[in-house]
């Protein structure tokens, strides 16, 4: 998810790290994080995934004035090939990363979006499955390779049972 | 605190239960924090009447964020080099999820303590539902 500008925020730490029920001091305490190896707040491991929040048109975050595929006064407020006729869904396979150097509160991080392979196999539960990977490098303020992200998303045919 | 290579062995085991009984808004608070608003993770209606989920599920990246939790808390803050999942299966309201790192090997690389990790995450019903790999910089 490339975005030229994802200010990395304390505040956004915290609630992400809330998020996935972890209350590490780490990420949450600058005074706790004093003593620790690291020495400052760091994000968990997965925190650059809420690189979203600043990727321009990013598909998942309803747009103002504009319909939203979830529901409203109707069940969905639009039709989306992804989401109707043979009730296939696309869905988030698989996640790598790799860790370079250390994030902080006050990083301003660059996400570079790098090609990546596409395939197709049969699936057991969804029919065909169509498979897409991404690769987005990030990098800091300095010009530093910080974390890159391998992401694998696949296509299904039909709904999973 | 960091683990230290020489009190550690290929096969050892660290486990935690890393959520029990998964909320709804469990799953709000991280599609909130993370940017991802599908609504096939928090919107009941949609998933049920549009999409054809029997409910809501959580989001992969809540799986492997919580996975990450068990092994940040067994190989220290900032350790991890490497971290990579495949998501197995879906992950429901109501489920608890048990996260297991186990040592696969302990290895130098540049001068640098290494020790590579398979990781799997199985629900109450003991079926898997993330498996993946880490590798964590350790002390001498």
């Amino acid at each position: 998810m490339a975005t030229d500008h994802f200010p990395v925020e304390a505040g956004h730490i915290m609630l992400f790290a809330r998020s996935i029920g972890d209350n590490n001091p780490v990420y949450h305490s600058a005074d706790a994080a004093a003593d620790t190896e690291p020495g400052h707040v760091i994000p968990p491991p997965t925190f650059v995934q809420a690189s979203a929040q600043f990727t321009d048109g990013y598909v998942l975050r309803p747009v103002v004035g504009e319909p939203w595929f979830g529901s409203g006064k109707e069940p969905t407020g639009i039709k989306r090939e992804s989401s109707g006729g043979s009730g296939g869904t696309g869905f988030h396979a698989e996640q790598h990363y790799e860790y370079h150097a250390p994030i902080q509160p006050g990083d301003v991080l660059k996400a570079v979006d790098k090609p990546g392979n596409s395939w197709t196999r049969e699936g057991r539960r969804g029919g065909s499955l169509s498979f897409n990977e991404s690769i987005t490098e990030y990098y800091n303020q300095d010009g530093v390779l910080v974390v890159t992200a391998r992401s694998v998303g696949v296509q299904t045919s039909r709904v999973v049972e | 605190m960091p683990l230290s290579k020489t009190n550690l062995s290929v096969g050892d085991q660290h486990s935690e239960q890393v959520v029990d009984n998964l909320t709804r808004t469990q799953i709000i608070q991280y599609a909130g924090a993370s940017g991802d608003y599908n609504p096939l993770h928090t919107d009941e209606i949609f998933t049920t009447q549009v999409a054809g989920y029997p409910t809501v599920f959580a989001h992969g990246m809540l799986s492997m964020g919580l996975t990450g939790k068990m092994l940040t808390n067994y190989v220290g803050d900032g350790r991890l080099t490497k971290y990579g999942v495949r998501f197995v299966a879906q992950v429901w309201p109501g489920d608890s999820l048990t996260a297991t790192a186990t040592i696969e090997d302990i290895r130098e690389e540049d001068g640098v303590s290494l020790v590579d990790l398979s990781v799997s995450t199985v629900n109450q019903d003991g079926a898997e539902v993330v498996k993946g790999s880490a590798t964590a910089r350790i002390d001498d």
